[in-house]
């Protein structure tokens, strides 16, 4: 067959076409690699809530618990460091907890259920690193206005004693109340919301 | 032996491609020290792989077994603790080099016309040998493997609408776990390495299509002789392989020093941390990443926003790219630039070891306003750069090479 500028224009046409279609080919061919990259069912069904005993936590002090490989804090305050959460301090991003970083049943400003239990957590809102429990005021190290709180040592956020993060901080939020509620006085599920939710 | 080349040269172009990369391959005669270290990049490479190949054997790229199994090759592998120690004052060791070839760079104006695609795929090196040693790091499965880790793919998330997804994505989990040391196992000794041996490759070829700059910053090929033959280059072999072999000679004997007596380097090339099995539920109170990233790590945490932060450590390394076109003074060695050049560059070198001394602190306020300080100078530089280069007062640039007496 003789190439006339007619069938140039199609061959031209075809290439382009072919081109295109491999092209887009190439890239749906791309899908099931980088699908098996994000969570398996496996990872994804690891993820359930656990039980935690809470009435060996003398106050003043807290427990570590891992819920989906997280670090979860229980913290029992006592009626001093209860009677410390200030209602509206200026000196916090977000005091009213307006950001949803809690479940609806953490939106007071002690950001629990109960004032004397608070489960945060334990991963600061700006990198991921597990801040450090500061409970005592005027700490040499956070300074004399320190108030108590957790301190994050890899950047320097500071939070409140309900784990509100003070103004000016690295981390971008206050640190987040995981879903949970009380099975009874000494039980708290963590991953799950209470039935009146 | 000349009957069999010939055989072998009807085949496969041996010869030929000896004469055109090595014994006819015209270098300038002005190398000085700042030309070693390209030679030994490579040379750091080819140990990492060969190390690297000889601790897979024993390595184990699962949760539960990685801490130990690096223990093991510690204690009980034969010569396990030398080609460790080799592996991980290597990496070190490749970086210090890698600063110091870009520094070259800096200083004789490498990175100029007609070499800006030879710099840009030096870059890419540099930014895939970052991700290289990053997830080579968590392998240990130490606790500053895992919470360097934690941070590092958290910074992801600070990206707006996909930012999460995309963290959850590259760890494979809600946290760092096994299914990450996992994949970043395969990443740290299949597909990294094979990309970086690409862009080797790359730029090897593009360094001898353009040819080798200079500490005068003189395009010798624009010189030459009735033979076509540059008058100040001399063959890279055998002259300047003897000289990379007396180089390679030192850096070994300081190299192995390090191997042998201070491998951990005080805690600098291997962190005191890292010896405590990784814990996820814990952060170890003083988290840093190992000196070679602290510069960039400085100037994420000199800024108070997280977004901001992450998107000015990403800059730092962006910026250098198009540094080809931000210097725009036609002069390219320092020999023959202006002052202010001279001072700005100063000031650059400063601010980076600045940083990478803030990077490595705990967050004080001081040390907080030192990074933020370091950081506008470090940026400075650039935008400095980039409106003074073509205004330059430069001294004139000779038409041959100079030469010490």
């Amino acid at each position: 067959m003789k190439e006339s500028e007619n069938t140039s224009g199609r061959r031209k046409f075809l290439r382009n076409l072919s081109q295109v279609m491999g092209g887009i080919g190439a890239v749906f061919a791309l899908i099931p690699f980088l699908s098996s990259m994000s969570p398996s069912e496996k990872t994804k069904t690891a993820a359930a809530p656990v039980e935690i005993d809470i009435s060996k936590i003398q106050p003043g002090t807290f427990k570590v618990v891992a819920w989906r490989g997280k670090p979860v804090w229980i913290v029992r305050r006592t009626d001093e460091m209860i009677s410390n959460i200030k209602d509206n301090n200026n000196i916090l991003s977000d005091p009213e907890s307006s950001k949803e970083h809690q479940p609806i049943y953490a939106k007071n400003k002690y950001r629990s259920i109960k004032p004397e239990y608070l489960v945060l957590l334990g991963i600061c809102t700006h990198l991921g690193c597990s801040p450090t429990y500061k409970p005592d005021n005027k700490s040499t190290e956070l300074g004399l206005d320190w108030e108590g709180g957790f301190f994050c040592p890899c950047h320097g956020s500071k939070f409140d004693l309900s784990g509100r993060v003070y103004k000016g901080m690295p981390a971008p939020h206050n640190l987040e109340v995981p879903p949970h509620h009380y099975m009874s006085d000494n039980i708290i599920v963590i991953g799950q919301d209470g039935e009146d939710v | 032996m000349s009957k069999f080349m010939a055989w072998i040269d009807q085949r496969l172009p041996v010869s030929s491609f000896f004469r055109n990369h090595l014994s006819k391959y015209y270098a300038p005669k002005n190398f000085n020290f700042f030309y070693y270290f390209g030679g030994l990049a490579l040379f750091i490479f080819i140990l990492q792989i060969v190390t690297g190949i000889f601790l897979t054997i024993n390595y184990k790229p699962d949760a539960a077994q990685a801490f130990a199994s690096v223990e093991y090759i510690m204690r009980d592998v034969n010569y396990g603790w030398l080609i460790r120690y080799l592996h991980s004052t290597g990496a070190s060791f490749f970086f210090l080099v890698i600063y110091l070839h870009m520094f070259r760079a800096l200083l004789y104006g490498s990175f100029k016309k007609p070499r800006e695609l030879l710099w840009i795929f030096g870059m890419l090196i540099f930014v895939l040998l970052i991700a290289e040693a990053f997830m080579g790091y968590l392998l240990p499965w130490g606790q500053m493997s895992y919470w360097g880790a934690q941070v590092i793919i958290s910074l992801f998330g600070a990206i707006p609408f996909f930012g999460e997804s995309l963290a959850l994505w590259i760890r494979g989990d809600y946290v760092v776990s096994d299914v990450t040391l996992n994949r970043f196992f395969a990443f740290h000794v299949i597909a990294l390495p094979l990309l970086l041996f690409a862009l080797i490759y790359l730029h090897l070829a593009a360094l001898h299509t353009v040819g080798s700059n200079n500490p005068d910053g003189i395009e010798i090929k624009e010189m030459k002789d009735s033979e076509g033959i540059p008058r100040d280059g001399i063959p890279f072999h055998p002259y300047y392989t003897v000289k990379d072999i007396y180089g390679l000679m030192v850096f070994l004997t300081i190299f192995m020093f390090i191997v042998f007596f201070l491998p951990e380097f005080g805690g600098y090339f291997l962190e005191k941390d890292n010896f405590v099995p990784a814990n996820p539920l814990k952060t170890p109170e003083h988290i840093v990443p190992l000196w070679y990233l602290t510069p960039f790590y400085g100037i994420l945490r000199a800024i108070p926003d997280k977004l901001g932060g992450v998107l000015a450590m990403g800059l730092a390394i962006l910026v250098l790219f198009i540094l080809p076109w931000i210097d725009r003074c036609p002069v390219k060695s320092i020999r023959y630039r202006s002052v202010s050049y001279k001072i700005l560059l100063t000031l650059f070198i400063i601010s980076f070891i600045g940083l990478g001394y803030t990077g490595m602190q705990t967050p004080t306020t001081i040390i907080t306003w030192m990074g933020r300080l370091f950081t506008l100078i470090y940026f400075g530089f650039f935008i400095a750069l980039y409106y003074m280069s073509p205004n330059e007062k430069t001294k004139e640039v000779p038409e041959r090479v100079q030469m010490d007496e």
